[in-house]
């Protein structure tokens, strides 16, 4: 079915729903790339204002891609409530912006709209959205996860302490995430990207973050972000797996190119839940995302990068995650370009994973050969606990030395809290005080006293010397 | 007990000690949530390094003199992508010659048991740095195994993949591609080898072979030759490269590398 709309006796038509959605998506280089993107500028409002006038069940009737070759579209008109759909299915995308953007609005009737909303359906009303639109609706939207901790509740932010090393060493490993944890980070995850892959390193990493956890008594837990075929194994070995990790997208295809479908996926996921380790609760799934990836690996059907990543946000709310995050600024310039892109991604992604009931956190970071910098991810984040981000990422000094890219620093985490102020999950914050880092106001200590908490218990950095 | 002994005896003052362990920015101290100044400033001294080594140019006359040096024919190609605003927005240009480089190296029509591709890649500093070093250690290996060795082909403006047009045009049963890493923070001077056995257009990622981290302060330039040698010969009787070599390493790599969205090689 094709669409149209006159601007000042000028037609502009649309072949297709792919091509209207990929023509009104505010510019980025990676739909460029992909040779989809509107023209211009009036091009790309004269597809936004078509858009704005599309009946949101429109969605339900026309696939971006066909479900009979892709198990994703099939799992999306799968998870699609209808009951649940109701209060909006006689809406335009348009009234759709202007209802969620309504002050009568709020959790209740966000949380029952989740699964009446299709990935598509979402994207679409966040292309005719401003960022304060986003932060706006995004900030009414509580996701709440819970393993060991409380993740999501309002006016809180939690950060994964992401103590990467070029050659998985245990030792720069435990520098690192004793670094974070000193600065307060850690309550969403202690979780290492590996350098290698092998089932080997995966148990070494997993049991040396666990007794790192157990030996501080820290309410968290820990993750190694190896491939879910690696953690199927290493659980079948009985190592202290808390979280399974895996990166996933919004196709069939792109998800192959991971090496996972979603029978992998929840073979996974039982795997880990055989364990039974969480103490407050069972999410236990731990995804990331990003926009490009389905491109890069030229499964994306010439589906904007906005959309199917989107679309990537169905295969995780099918798994009932703790985590989800995109790596917005990860990807490189081919995808998103600058700050300005990168920026408005990330809030993008985070308000459509909470409209669909995601825990939704962003790696807020930036590569060398993107046009962005530091004072960009300062905005990203300050708009971020704006809009209610459930988590974001810290490493030591911005600087990640495993994947040469540049995320948040453990000191950001600290202004979000003190200038911003939004406390860690109740659970971690009560273990900041207990251990001497924090003061009542939960304050970082200058010169904290550890002598008489847990941490003066550390063997560990007497052994850390030793070895 | 005194505030010294405290700070040894604590946590954050045994950090400080572990520095010289780790390359990560630990135990930086802080002013409230801001980085001292000192290490503030040392953090964008390095951010601007990186991108200057991102934005830099390759110097073809300085490499090729360096290069031609150890007994190496030269030949230069540059991709489709013009500009390097273009080449960073555009990675199918830069896999891609230029229409008259496309010519050029049909005309030569030589061929040879390798070639080896010098591609500014992400970092013209680290090929700068790198090149012409770890092309004199391999020379001496290639002439004592009697390979024959096609020209030395300078490349801008290209990623990895551009090797294999090169290759191709040039007869070459392996292609070695030099290329600029994507720079980090704590180096901007890294350089990547790709091999890549009988090149040809459209070749996928796991067809090649990757040594990394080639710079001073990480794999030196004789090992890599040792490894980069290892694999051309093992290539060569098995006339297959990348995952097909059953190479534990690059498999492990490849599976490392899906664990999160590509990057951009």
């Amino acid at each position: 079915m094709a669409y149209a709309t006159t601007i000042e006796n000028t037609v502009f038509r649309f072949g297709d729903l792919k091509t209207l959605l990929a023509k009104a998506t505010p510019e980025r280089s990676g739909d460029q790339l992909a040779g989809i993107a509107a023209e211009g500028p009036v091009e790309r409002l004269a597809a936004q204002m078509a858009l704005a006038d599309l009946p949101l069940k429109t969605f339900l009737e026309e696939e971006l891609i066909p479900s009979e070759n892709d198990e994703v579209s099939d799992l999306i008109a799968r998870q699609h409530d209808a009951a649940a759909f109701a209060p909006v299915s006689s809406m335009t995308v348009g009234d759709f912006r202007e209802w969620l953007l309504d002050p009568k609005i709020g959790q209740p009737q966000l949380e029952a709209l989740t699964f009446g909303l299709t990935p598509e359906m979402v994207a679409a009303v966040s292309k005719i959205m401003r960022l304060q639109d986003l932060t706006a609706v995004a900030a009414k939207r509580h996701v709440v996860t819970r393993f060991r901790n409380t993740i999501g509740l309002p006016g809180r932010l939690s950060t994964r302490n992401q103590p990467n090393h070029p050659t998985d060493d245990s030792t720069g490993i435990t520098i690192s995430a004793l670094d974070g944890l000193l600065m307060g980070s850690g309550d969403a995850v202690i979780g290492v990207n590996p350098a290698t892959d092998t089932l080997a390193d995966y148990i070494r990493i997993v049991s040396l973050l666990d007794d790192l956890r157990q030996r501080l008594e820290v309410p968290t837990q820990t993750c190694c972000l190896g491939h879910v075929t690696v953690a199927i194994k290493a659980i079948e070995r009985q190592a202290p797996v808390d979280l399974v990790f895996q990166s996933i997208a919004g196709s069939q295809k792109a998800n192959a190119g991971f090496g996972v479908d979603l029978a992998v996926l929840r073979e996974a996921c039982d795997a880990g839940l055989s364990l039974d380790r969480g103490t407050l609760g069972r999410n236990l799934m731990y995804f990331e995302t990003g926009q490009g990836s389905a491109l890069s690996a030229d499964a994306h059907f010439g589906v904007d990068q906005q959309t199917m990543e989107t679309r990537a946000y169905a295969v995780a709310r099918e798994f009932s995650p703790l985590l989800v995050n995109t790596v917005v600024g990860f990807i490189g310039p081919e995808y998103l370009f600058n700050g300005r892109q990168i920026i408005r991604a990330g809030l993008e992604d985070h308000f459509c994973g909470k409209l669909l009931g995601l825990p939704m956190g962003v790696d807020v970071c930036y590569t060398n050969h993107a046009d962005a910098d530091q004072e960009d991810m300062d905005l990203l984040l300050m708009s971020l606990c704006a809009a209610g981000v459930n988590f974001v990422i810290t490493v030591p000094g911005s600087d990640d030395i495993m994947l040469n890219y540049q995320s948040l620093s453990h000191h950001d985490a600290v202004f979000a809290r003190e200038t911003l102020g939004k406390p860690p999950a109740p659970e971690f914050e009560a273990w900041l005080e207990r251990v001497g880092l924090t003061d009542r106001q939960g304050r970082l200590i200058s010169e904290p006293d550890l002598l008489s908490g847990p941490l003066a218990r550390l063997p560990l950095l007497a052994s850390i010397e030793a070895a | 007990m005194s505030k010294d002994e405290r700070a040894v005896h604590s946590p954050h003052g045994a950090l400080r000690a572990l520095r010289e362990r780790t390359e990560a920015r630990i135990a930086l101290g802080r002013s409230g949530a801001g980085v001292p100044t000192r290490a503030a400033q040392r953090f964008l001294l390095d951010h601007a390094r990186a991108r200057e080594a991102v934005w830099s140019a390759l110097d073809a006359g300085q490499l090729s003199q360096a290069i031609a040096r150890h007994g190496f024919a030269l030949e230069a190609a540059v991709s489709a992508a013009t500009t390097r605003a273009e080449y960073l927005r555009r990675p199918d240009l830069g896999r891609r010659l230029s229409a008259e480089s496309r010519r050029h190296l049909a005309s030569l029509g030589s061929a040879s048991d390798v070639v080896a591709v010098v591609a500014d890649g992400l970092s013209a500093t680290a090929v700068q740095l790198n090149a012409a070093p770890l092309l004199a250690v391999l020379k001496p290996r290639f002439d004592a195994a009697g390979l024959s060795v096609g020209p030395v082909v300078l490349a801008s403006q290209a990623r990895v993949a551009l090797g294999d047009e090169i290759g191709h045009a040039l007869g070459a049963k392996a292609v070695l591609v030099l290329v600029g890493e994507r720079p980090g923070l704590s180096a901007s001077d890294s350089l990547g080898v790709y091999i890549t056995y009988g090149p040809e257009p459209g070749l996928p990622d796991s067809r090649r072979n990757c040594i990394s981290n080639i710079r001073a302060g990480g794999l030196n330039h004789a090992a890599a030759a040792e490894q980069i040698f290892g694999l051309l010969q093992r290539m060569l009787v098995h006339k297959t490269s990348g995952v097909m070599l059953g190479d534990e390493a690059s498999i492990a790599a490849a599976l490392a590398a899906s664990d999160r969205p590509p990057g951009s090689t």
